[in-house]
């Protein structure tokens, strides 16, 4: 179509892609396909050579009690955080929506956590759950209840942990919702009044949920993997402690990797975090997605 | 059969008054249509209408029940929406059937799978299940009725609100623009079809757009509404015919209608540019005469003008001329043949049928004129 | 909803306990803070104590100069690869264009932490541990950059650009004079969502920064608390007080824009 140009377009196009091209491949292509690489060998750091050692990491894995307690750990805190963070997100959403008084002030200060420094706040949630001088146990002793341990006792350091990661998201996925609420018509409302829906939870029914279908499946499937990568708090507040009992997936991954220089055995969970991460990614695209979009 | 009684709405947002004082009447069976300039204020006073806005002073009655302080469920109304706002995720029969299964099944009959185990629901389904297809066949929508809106083409979009908004058998009808979004030809074919939907169910209905031909075409009144405030009710032809506002002459009819500053000589002769034009009034003061394409015509003897522009319609022609002494820009319609002769640059006499001269005082208001001594023949 | 604006007000009320009490701790001598009292307002000052210790203890101003200069350096890569490259794959034909988009799909879908370890193993091995360049080097490409601003370039309308060549310019021309100056609403969007993210990172600076030098601010907390503060909860929360400020006050005074940069950019995560 464009002859006398061609040419100079395809060089101009293949010159501007090339850096990001090479910084790709050494980046992240090659790096990726080393971690694959690595995870079925018994490489460790300062080791003189490397083995390969074929699923011998991923027996070990199902043999391990630690790592099958780090996943279940996972996905316990996936389980506490995504329902919550994402209900509460809906509700604060449309709790802010509803009215046009405080919006912006309410959005900032619920958005406020996501862009705090995820270290410093987690080191101020410790002193907030402190079993002796924290402010929270304080407060419960002062009505008269009982005061738990928190971040140091294995019944509720994975709830605790939760619950700061609840703090944590639910003004991301609120800001999210909002998005998915001011792109829904107007006129369905009104036409959804006129047809007879008298009471709020109707229009919701009718109207607000089904239309805001693509951005919940959005905001789910970011939550769960957002939940998955938990590690800030655990390097910070837990160390995967009190014996082992808020261990999760990334921090077992860092802590074979990085402190026992266990590359091979690390990489090969790092595999694993990879493909439930992909597993999710492919049942929002191919499953879920048909079910939300109406065209 | 009820109908739409409206009386003193005004509505403010902001600093601008929208409505200043509205009152309609709809009589039962009706087709009014509401046509103005975008920003009038007609879309607001047909959602007041509607409920889903709400007005700061006036009332609302439809049929014998006033519902000015009502929610839209209960004003027993249905509209068709400009953008026909279908919900997405339901199938077109699921979309036809929500005004019904609104109003005849509880919260929890409605419920997906579970709500049809419930005791009576699945007599009612049923019976709003026959009701879509019934609402639905004439309009030929039928084959459809499994699919999503966003499967539709625009003019099946349409039809679909149609249906949605008949299938209740409501009080009145309220339609927002309903052709906007359709193209040319559609247009024409779809205003046919809620014409004759109307008669066939003959509600009161109340027809808001822009589009001057539509008013014209379908309704049995037209509305005329400018800055918040309704300026004429009357049948089409009279609308025409009779305009009683100068913007309402202004408004309707294209070509707009040509208009000439005019004024009253002691004896009461209607003169424009001192020229009596055979016109005789009992009004005082500066006048504006009115005068639509077609009652212009090139004659011997009448207000001098020089033709500027032709422009050839095929079954006839536009003839651009000016007025002489003011310069006033005037517009012809003609027949074809009148080509001959006709010459831009050519100095022309323009005369017309005194009943067809509209006269307006400086208000804008119609004032009364009749023939005078056939001084400018026609 | 009569009842909106107290809910939200409670609700509100609830997401800022941390940083009250956190700002209240900071301000408390070591004595109040261990009374536990329920009082936020301290009954003496000790903003000079908690405050001094920090900063005597910990170069926090270098903490802080490292979070700018690492930032600052991974967005000035980022934008550098990611805008000719994604104008490239929106309006160039070039040979093996849908192979490199297929690229960008694929690299979405993988986490920052599955490239970690040889990318470790690269750096330990080049000498580059506790630097800036070891900080830097691996966020430098971003596939998500390149895939926002491809799809944003794609809706510059080609008319446009088929203006610019009749007057002349060439591909590279097009880029900086006619693209660039289109590509802002994107670039700050993405701008926020690299910074917030890279501020608040710390998996990858706790692999490869050792001791002060090169600490990132998330890492300093981290260090200040495991090395200096123990049970010193005043310096604790001052410390975390003046690492979060920057990046808060950042919000507060541009707050719609980051909540729309991180809105339109929700989707890496």
């Amino acid at each position: 179509m464009r002859p006398p140009r061609l040419a100079g377009e395809a060089v101009a196009g293949a010159l501007m892609t090339l850096p990001a091209a090479i910084a790709y491949l050494l980046l992240l292509l090659l790096p990726t396909l080393a971690t694959a690489l690595l995870a079925f060998t018994d490489y460790e750091l300062g080791a003189p050579d490397l083995g390969w050692i074929g699923l011998g990491n991923f027996q070990e894995m199902l043999a391990d009690r630690g790592f099958g307690v780090s996943v279940r750990n996972t996905l316990v805190y996936v389980g506490l955080v995504t329902p919550v963070s994402i209900l509460g997100g809906l509700g604060l959403a449309l709790l802010v929506e509803a009215g046009a008084k405080g919006r912006a002030f309410f959005r900032a200060v619920f958005f406020l956590p996501v862009v705090s420094l995820t270290a410093a706040m987690a080191a101020a949630w410790q002193y907030l759950l402190h079993p002796t001088i924290g402010p929270v146990n304080a407060a419960l002793r002062a009505m008269g209840v009982g005061t738990p341990f928190w971040l140091s006792s294995s019944d509720t350091v994975l709830l605790s942990l939760a619950a700061i990661g609840v703090w944590e998201s639910i003004g991301f996925n609120m800001v999210l919702f909002m998005a998915g609420l001011t792109a829904i018509p107007r006129e369905l409302y009104a036409a959804a009044e006129v047809d007879g829906a008298r009471s709020g939870f109707d229009r919701f029914r009718l109207v607000t949920w089904p239309l805001l279908g693509p951005t919940t499946l959005f905001v789910l499937t970011i939550s769960m993997i957002r939940s998955l990568r938990v590690f800030d708090t655990v390097a910070v507040l837990t160390q995967g402690g009190p014996n082992k009992a808020s261990e999760v997936l990334l921090f077992t991954m860092y802590q074979q990797g990085f402190t026992y220089l266990r590359l091979g055995y690390s990489a090969a969970i790092t595999l694993v975090f990879l493909a439930v991460v992909l597993a999710l990614m492919w049942l929002q695209t191919r499953v879920l997605d048909r079910r939300v979009h109406y065209s | 059969m009820a109908g739409i009684t409206i009386s003193g709405l005004t509505k403010r947002f902001g600093v601008t008054q929208v409505l200043r004082g509205v009152s309609l009447a709809v009589a039962p069976g009706e087709f009014v249509a509401l046509v103005g300039p975008s920003g009038c204020g007609k879309t607001t006073l047909m959602r007041i209408i509607a409920g889903i806005e709400t007005a700061d002073a006036g009332e609302v009655v439809i049929g014998e029940r006033a519902v000015t302080r009502l929610r839209p469920a209960k004003r027993d109304i249905a509209m068709v929406f400009q953008s026909y706002a279908l919900y997405p995720h339901l199938t077109v029969r699921e979309n036809i059937a929500v005004p019904l299964a609104m109003r005849r099944l509880s919260a929890w009959q409605r419920l997906p799978l579970l709500g049809g185990l419930l005791p009576g629901a699945r007599a009612r389904r049923a019976a709003i299940a026959e009701e879509v297809v019934r609402a639905a066949a004439p309009l030929g929508l039928e084959p459809l009725l499994d699919r999503r809106p966003g499967q539709l083409s625009g003019g099946q979009r349409q039809r679909v609100a149609l249906a949605r908004a008949i299938i209740r058998r409501p009080a009145a009808f309220l339609m927002d623009e309903p052709l906007s979004n359709l193209d040319a030809a559609l247009r024409v074919q779809t205003r046919r079809e809620i014409v004759e939907i109307h008669r066939a169910v003959g509600v009161a209905t109340l027809y808001v757009t822009h589009d001057q031909a539509e008013a014209l075409t379908m309704a049995d009144k037209v509305a005329v509404m400018m800055g918040g405030e309704l300026l004429q009710v009357a049948p089409p032809e009279a609308i025409y015919a009779e305009p009683a506002d100068l913007r309402v002459a202004g408004f309707i009819g294209s070509p707009r209608i040509n208009t000439l500053a005019a004024a009253v000589d002691a004896a009461g002769r209607v003169t424009v540019a001192g020229l009596p034009v055979g016109l005789r009034t009992e009004a005082r003061g500066a006048l504006t005469l009115a005068l639509r394409p077609e009652a212009l015509r090139p004659a011997a003897e009448g207000l001098p003008a020089i033709a500027e522009h032709l422009e050839f319609l095929g079954d006839g022609l536009l003839l651009h001329a000016r007025h002489t002494p003011d310069g006033a820009p005037l517009i012809l319609r003609l027949e074809p043949e009148a080509r001959e002769g006709l010459r831009p640059g050519a100095a022309l006499r323009l005369g017309f049928a005194p009943s067809r001269a509209l006269l307006f005082g400086a208000d804008g208001r119609r004032v009364a004129a009749r023939a005078d001594a056939p001084l400018v023949a026609a | 909803m009569r009842a909106r604006l107290p809910i939200l007000g409670l609700l509100g009320a609830l997401v800022l306990m941390p940083y009250l009490w956190m700002v209240a701790a900071s301000l408390k001598p070591a004595s109040e803070i261990f009374r536990a009292s329920l009082s936020l307002w301290p009954e003496h000052l000790a903003i000079a104590e908690n405050y001094g210790r920090v900063l005597s203890r910990v170069p926090v101003l270098l903490y802080l100069w490292n979070g700018i200069v690492v930032c600052g350096g991974i967005l000035l890569f980022q934008l550098l690869f990611a805008v000719p490259a994604g104008y490239a794959l929106a309006k160039l034909r070039f040979p093996g264009r849908s192979l490199a988009f297929g690229a960008v799909m694929l690299g979405l879908l993988v986490p920052p932490h599955v490239p970690a370890l040889p990318l470790y193993v690269a750096a330990s091995g080049l000498g580059l541990l506790d630097s800036y360049t070891a900080l830097i080097a691996p966020f430098a490409i971003s596939v998500f950059a390149i895939f926002l601003f491809r799809q944003f370039f794609s809706a510059l309308p080609d008319d446009l650009l088929h203006a610019a060549r009749l007057d002349g310019m060439g591909e590279w021309a097009i880029v900086w004079r006619v693209v660039l100056p289109n590509a802002w609403p994107a670039a700050t969007a993405f701008a926020i969502f690299s910074v917030v993210s890279h501020w608040n990172d710390l998996f990858w600076p706790l692999i490869v920064v050792q001791g002060h030098a090169h600490a990132t601010p998330a890492l300093g907390v981290l260090q200040f608390r495991s090395e200096e503060a123990g049970d010193d909860f005043g310096a604790m929360m001052a410390a975390a007080v003046l690492m979060t400020l920057p990046l808060v006050l950042a919000f507060l005074l541009a707050q719609r824009r980051f909540v729309e940069g991180i809105a339109t950019t929700g989707l890496k995560g």
